[in-house]
């Protein structure tokens, strides 16, 4: 089992940090171990670094260094961004596919006083940007709809979203965790005032993140302690964890510039498409709508997606039925419900997503593999047996 | 998996010996799901299905190295084990849940889970034996080594089909034995206190959880109060409902006479409950209903044998007899060579012969009122 090959295609949990990610970081695990706000010549060396990486970010996000604030991953950048900003009395609107660290934000700040409208998606899993502009109320301070949904990967039309915050005079923040290395997220032309990054969706180590302040933006810090990133998140810097984002950050904006976006969208067609080829009764959920590239949520009616992981996985291929937070969760996935599937679509669900380290060869395993599967799990369903003989008969 | 010393064990038995060994934690239960509800404990712990006991079972596999996955059965749980068992307390038995959860979930969602993951067997930390007869062609399901921990009452609705693709390590072991394996293999919970009660009902107090799960569903504890009678029909009092009796049970009737007084049978339709004596529990004959036959393909004629009432009673002998009832279902009559005390509906009859379990089935109400 330990020398079995293992293929992993759940690179929306995590991904693997890139050798030169890894190269560039490793310095700053030993040699190079000052604390970046001391004075000396070792709080020099690392404040530099810090600061190198900052610009990195800062060319990703096309905004100024000082815009950027480090953190330690999404879930913090979503909760600095809402939490820091809305006050009692304050209303929100936000959509009811945002990830659990925007939702359980919205969710715990209602409690305080603040009211939250969550506009509702299409089949496809898009918001409508006309539902967005009459949730708006005068008290609406923050709009919340993140770039790319993490289940099913499907776009935003988040240029269109900032717009409209920018004529009404709201606060927009997106969460770009899911988007980040796989299209460019560039602050001004999406127009909003707060965007969120996780490094390890990018190539770079869990623990490091980032979010994008708009300058005269004020946020109110989730941590008190000395005056870090700005006063507007206190702690030592996770140094190693930030020159990694900073490698991740210039990595994808070269690999934007050379469109190598367009090699991850042709191996995930080419799965989906072969998946869809030797499987009937399965389909794309998010199909029609703008997608990142490298990500593809699949039904196959009739099975449960629970026993299909622990099959594949057992077999040597990593995916997963959702979101990595929820598995275990009894509930069919909020995001897939949301666009209209019903349960046992939703639990029969699963999503493929790729990295930059996947290979034509990952893909042919996938496809040997998963119509097999799938096959093996519909014979053991009563459900499907017993269709199967009436449809028969 | 369920997190505790016995499953563990066998987990780290089976990978020793080279077999092909993943681990399966079934989530049955929302142990959160009541906690401070109508008068519900705040906080749940040790408790299968609990955050703890999961986290143990994960453990324990990252421990032995072998693959480790958690499956979510809550749905067929709360249909098949926990409402039924609220269902029989309202009508006026005394249930099993662990026996409806071997038979639906642990021997038949889990084998198929096994299936669907391309295991060959599922192997649990029961106390019991498998074994197959070649003479007459059947798995026979056997009393284990240590008859302390037997667990074979619980086990008695097991096919033939479930029974083939079902290891059980536990069977030839003590409990002490297996304590002294845990060790050895060098698992932090070897000294994991075992667990006692129903998993879902904390602290074993399940009128409380009666009343949180039925007002959680919107509804409350139906009006089941009525009158206590005695075994000649005279009525000489009032009850609060029939679910807060057992039969056999003497506190609490709640009404004071010279001799001791004991509930006889529950009456689900008339919610009465019969008092009497304590000569008035003994019985000679139980029918039970739903029966499932092990060691043998059919009951042709009378057969010999000992029979458990319930799961801490010594087998007493009798005889098995099959007869038909109404509703086509085919009932087994048992009769007793001595009177037996406090036969119970809604706990199970396990037939025994020797060590080898025959069959059950489940006790029906008596016809009549013993006299």
């Amino acid at each position: 089992m330990s020398n079995m090959r293992r293929v992993y295609l759940d690179n929306n949990a995590s991904t693997p940090v890139l050798p030169q990610v890894l190269a560039a970081m490793r310095p700053y695990f030993g040699e190079t171990f000052g604390n970046p706000s001391s004075i000396h010549h070792h709080g020099q060396e690392t404040r530099a670094a810090v600061e190198r990486a900052r610009d990195s970010v800062a060319r990703l996000f096309g905004c100024r260094a000082s815009e950027v604030v480090f953190t330690s991953g999404g879930t913090e950048g979503d909760n600095l961004a809402i939490a820091g900003l809305v006050k009692a009395g304050d209303h929100i609107v936000s959509s009811s596919i945002e990830h659990h660290a925007v939702l359980n934000s919205c969710r715990h700040l209602e409690a305080f006083g603040c009211e939250v409208t969550y506009v509702p998606v299409d089949g496809r899993g898009l918001v409508d940007p006309g539902d967005l502009r009459r949730a708006l109320r005068p008290t609406t301070k923050l709009i919340s709809i993140m770039m790319a949904n993490n289940e099913t990967g499907v776009l935003q039309p988040v240029e269109e979203i900032g717009r409209i915050a920018a004529e009404s005079d709201v606060y927009f923040h997106t969460d770009a965790v899911q988007a980040a290395g796989k299209v460019a997220v560039n602050v001004q032309n999406i127009g909003c005032d707060l965007l969120s990054i996780s490094g390890h969706k990018m190539h770079a180590p869990q623990g490091a993140g980032a979010l994008y302040v708009r300058k005269g933006t004020r946020l109110e810090p989730l941590f008190y302690g000395g005056r870090h990133e700005r006063s507007r998140r206190a702690g030592t810097e996770n140094v190693p964890g930030i020159v990694g984002l900073g490698k991740a950050a210039d990595l994808a904006l070269e690999a934007l510039e050379l469109g190598d976006e367009g090699n991850l969208a042709w191996l995930r067609d080419r799965l989906q498409q072969g998946i869809l080829s030797q499987v009937d009764e399965a389909g794309v959920n998010g199909d029609g709508a703008p997608r990142v590239p490298n990500t593809t949520n699949i039904f196959f009616d009739h099975i449960d997606g629970e026993a299909m992981v622990i099959a594949l996985d057992l077999k040597g291929l990593a995916i997963s039925t959702g979101a990595a937070c929820s598995s275990g969760a009894l509930e069919p996935s909020h995001v897939l419900v949301a666009m209209g599937l019903p349960g046992d679509r939703a639990r029969a669900s699963i999503r493929f997503s790729l990295g930059k380290q996947n290979t034509a060869e990952d893909v042919e395993f996938a496809l040997a593999l998963v119509p097999e599967t799938v096959s093996r799990l519909r014979e053991l369903s009563p459900v499907y047996r017993r269709q199967t003989v009436s449809s028969n008969s | 998996m369920s997190g505790g010393v016995d499953s563990s064990t066998v987990a780290a038995m089976l990978r020793a010996e080279g077999h092909n060994v993943i681990g399966l934690t079934m989530q049955l239960w929302n142990q959160r799901r009541l906690a401070g509800q109508e008068g519900m404990p705040e906080s749940v712990q040790g408790r299968c299905c609990s955050l703890d006991d999961v986290y143990d079972a994960r453990r324990v596999a990252q421990h032995i190295g072998i693959p480790y996955y958690v499956v979510n059965h809550e749905e067929r749980f709360e249909r098949d084990v926990v409402r039924p068992f609220v269902n029989e307390y309202l009508s006026g038995r005394t249930p099993i849940p662990c026996s409806l959860c071997n038979n639906h979930l642990k021997f038949d969602q889990l084998l198929v889970v096994a299936q669907q993951i391309g295991a060959d067997s599922v192997a649990t930390g029961h106390y019991a034996r498998v074994e197959y007869d070649q003479g007459v062609g059947r798995w026979l399901l056997k009393r284990p080594a240590d008859e302390s921990k037997d667990q074979t009452y619980f086990l008695f609705g097991l096919t033939q089909d479930q029974l083939s693709r079902t290891i059980f390590p536990l069977g030839g072991m003590t409990k002490p034995e297996v304590r002294e394996l845990a060790r050895r293999h060098g698992l932090a919970l070897a000294e994991k206190p075992d667990s006692q009660e129903i998993c879902f009902v904390p602290g074993g107090d399940y009128k409380r959880f009666l009343d949180a799960y039925l007002a959680e569903q919107g509804g409350a504890l139906p009006d089941t109060a009525g009158e206590l009678v005695t075994t000649s029909g005279e009525v000489i009092g009032e009850h609060n409902g029939i679910h807060n009796f057992t039969v056999g049970q003497r506190k609490g009737l709640g009404v004071a006479t010279g001799s001791p007084l004991y509930v006889i049978q529950i009456n689900g339709r008339d919610k009465q409950v019969v008092v009497g004596g304590a000569e008035n529990l003994y019985s000679r004959t139980l029918r039970t209903r739903r029966v499932n036959l092990v060691a043998v393909n059919e009951l042709r004629q009378p057969m010999r044998v000992g029979v458990k009432i319930r799961h801490r009673h010594v087998p007493a002998a009798a005889v098995l007899e099959r007869i038909s009832s109404d509703d086509g279902d085919d009932e087994i009559l048992v009769t007793f060579d001595e009177p037996q005390r406090a036969i119970t509906p809604g706990q199970a009859a396990v037939f025994y012969d020797g060590e080898v379990v025959v069959g059950g089935g489940w006790i029906a109400q008596p016809l009549a009122v013993p006299q």
